[in-house]
């Protein structure tokens, strides 16, 4: 229940661009989220990890509107998402891409839904596939595209409705690592332009220090927050640049300790418990596959 | 994932056929097409060797249990010229399009209405699960009970079996819907109504196609039964009427063409499903 009540320095009038609080939520019996509280300051690049099962996934979900909270408020940009708040941005894992709909009509899908006219939509689409670099793919499907180009065409979908924040929930987890960093350079690139309030969900920390401006680090059973970090790493960063600055070695083996059972915290946190496994292997990467594919989530969802 | 499963068909898909292992790293379009074109040679004379051998067989066998190839062809063309193949052709098919139709027709918005509410899915569950156990040709007496020994009747047999594949698989395509892509239409606010129409009946599809391609093989199962337990007529009467009186050759002829147009039909839904669903070919095969 304890509870890092960390605030954020705010110097300016702005409302944050997501105010979370208190957010609770159960599955079952099962306490996902325990009083989860943070903000997002407008234009900044922010990243949850954490092991599988701290529910930063679930948190993504809740502000996305896909989820609903057990308990809590969500605002953003000051308004209640109860209230009719414009549709984010999100983007999601690999498999995203409507199979039957061309690259032009899934970059196009959320305008549509959004009634705006058509040559509006047009010009929208051709803008945000000229962002990720895929101009002269308008025709092909999905299954025709490699599983880079799938994620590019994924952010061009989020992107196309110009929304203030982009959610992006582990895009790159099933992407090959070179194919991943330079999706990373291109991620930077284009928040370094739009400068979009980002919160972007992993279970890499070096994914998620190259990108950020703070990460929030979470704890599972129940899923909270144990700790928030600045990371003050200059940029422009890019891929290759950001693992020879200066600090990001201590940083990740700060983060490192805060995910392993064995670090004090976490044994002080879970009170006996044995903690989740570590963060890093490949059996996370099947948790999170078999989370996603949950039976209960996916039946309640599917009828 | 779906992603994973799709690239893991890629590769297996030219293990088919005459690839040995170590041709797979090195499979082109040239090589595919190369394969094709093998694969059709040796299936043409797969299918040489045994009408020769059946041709030959069948001359030392009485000729009321077992005729060749050319006697069934002069066989057809006798029928041919009588106009009584023409007819029966027609009138079996009159029955098959119009049992066919009504099967899938019935069972489309039942599938869908089953895997959307929970409410349907308990109302009907028990009775699907009774029919599904159920052998169908059981009910036929029922049938021509209820819709007589004429057209009706066998149009009524013949929907019954056309149903059921078209039912379960609509439903399941309809249930497995990609719960991301539901998540997505939520996200971009989609009405209940446009998820329907950009999420749910799209992924389905490529399932519904599935079930019309078993659905012919089984439509066509009920109408060779319904012309032999109804009425005799059609293709199936005259397999019945020439076996009762011993014309071997002439009681091939309509089987032969039974066969064909299950070759034919299956092949036009395979075709369907290639046109209207290319992204799923590779994930459920041929």
């Amino acid at each position: 229940m304890s509870d890092p009540q960390k605030v954020v320095p705010s110097g300016s009038v702005m409302p944050p661009a997501v105010r979370a609080r208190n957010i609770t939520k159960y599955f079952g019996a099962e306490r996902v989220l325990d009083n989860v509280d943070f903000d997002l300051t407008s234009g900044s690049f922010t990243s949850l990890v954490g092991p599988s099962g701290c529910g930063k996934t679930t948190m993504l979900r809740i502000i996305a509107g896909i989820e609903k909270a057990g308990g809590g408020t969500i605002e953003i940009n000051g308004v209640s998402s109860a209230k009719d708040v414009p549709a984010l941005g999100v983007v999601f894992q690999q498999g995203s891409l409507l199979p039957w709909k061309s690259v032009q009509k899934n970059v196009a899908f959320g305008l549509e839904l959004a009634k705006l006219d058509k040559a509006e939509i047009k010009e929208r689409v051709a803008r945000a596939l000229e962002m990720v670099h895929l101009t002269g793919s308008e025709k092909k499907y999905p299954h025709q595209l490699s599983g880079g180009m799938q994620q590019r065409v994924g952010i061009a979908r989020a992107l196309a409705l110009d929304p203030p924040i982009l959610l992006m929930d582990e895009p790159f987890a099933s992407v090959d690592a070179q194919t991943r960093e330079e999706l990373h350079d291109e991620l930077l690139h284009i928040w370094e332009k739009s400068r979009k309030t980002v919160l972007f969900v992993t279970h890499s920390i070096d994914e998620a220090i190259v990108l950020s401006d703070e990460i929030i680090v979470m704890a599972a059973r129940p899923g909270r927050i144990i700790s928030r970090l600045k990371v003050d790493l200059p940029r422009p960063r890019t891929e290759e640049s950001a693992h020879l600055m200066p600090g990001y070695g201590q940083l990740r083996a700060k983060i490192r300790n805060l995910l392993t059972p064995a670090s004090p915290q976490s044994l002080f946190e879970s009170e006996n418990e044995i903690l989740d496994l570590p963060l890093e292997g490949s059996d996370i990467i099947q948790d999170i596959t078999s989370m996603t594919l949950n039976p209960s989530v996916h039946e309640s969802r599917g009828r | 994932m779906p992603n994973q499963i799709k690239v893991e068909k890629e590769t297996s898909v030219p293990t088919e056929g005459l690839a040995t292992p170590s041709l797979i790293p090195t499979v082109g379009p040239e090589i595919i097409k190369q394969r094709n074109y093998m694969r059709w040679v040796v299936s043409s004379i797969s299918v040489g060797i045994f009408f020769v051998a059946w041709q030959l067989y069948a001359r030392g066998v009485s000729q009321l249990l077992l005729v060749g190839p050319t006697a069934i062809v002069s066989a057809f063309r006798e029928m041919i010229s009588t106009g009584e193949l023409l007819s029966a052709t027609a009138a079996s098919l009159k029955v098959l399009v119009t049992g066919f139709f009504i099967g899938f027709t019935a069972a489309i918005p039942i599938g869908l209405l089953w895997a959307r509410f929970k409410v349907v899915d308990w109302a009907i569950q028990p009775f699907v699960s009774a029919l599904f156990s159920t052998p169908l040709v059981a009910l036929v007496p029922l049938y021509v009970l209820w819709f007589g020994f004429g057209f009706a009747g066998k149009v009524a047999i013949v929907s019954s079996f056309a149903f059921f594949p078209v039912l379960l698989n609509t439903y399941q395509g309809a249930i497995s819907v990609d719960p991301m892509h539901l998540d997505l239409a939520k996200v971009f606010k989609a009405s209940e109504w446009e998820t329907w129409r950009h999420v749910v009946l799209p992924s389905a599809v490529p399932f519904v196609v599935a079930g019309l391609n078993v659905s012919v093989g089984h439509a066509l199962t009920g109408l060779v039964i319904s012309e032999f337990y109804t009425n005799a007529s059609g293709l199936g009467g005259i397999v019945l009427t020439a076996s009762s009186t011993f014309q071997t050759a002439h009681m091939f002829v309509p089987i032969v063409i039974i066969v064909a147009l299950g070759i034919t039909l299956m092949a036009g839904t395979r075709w369907l499903k290639r046109r209207i669903a290319p992204w799923a070919v590779n994930r459920t095969g041929r």
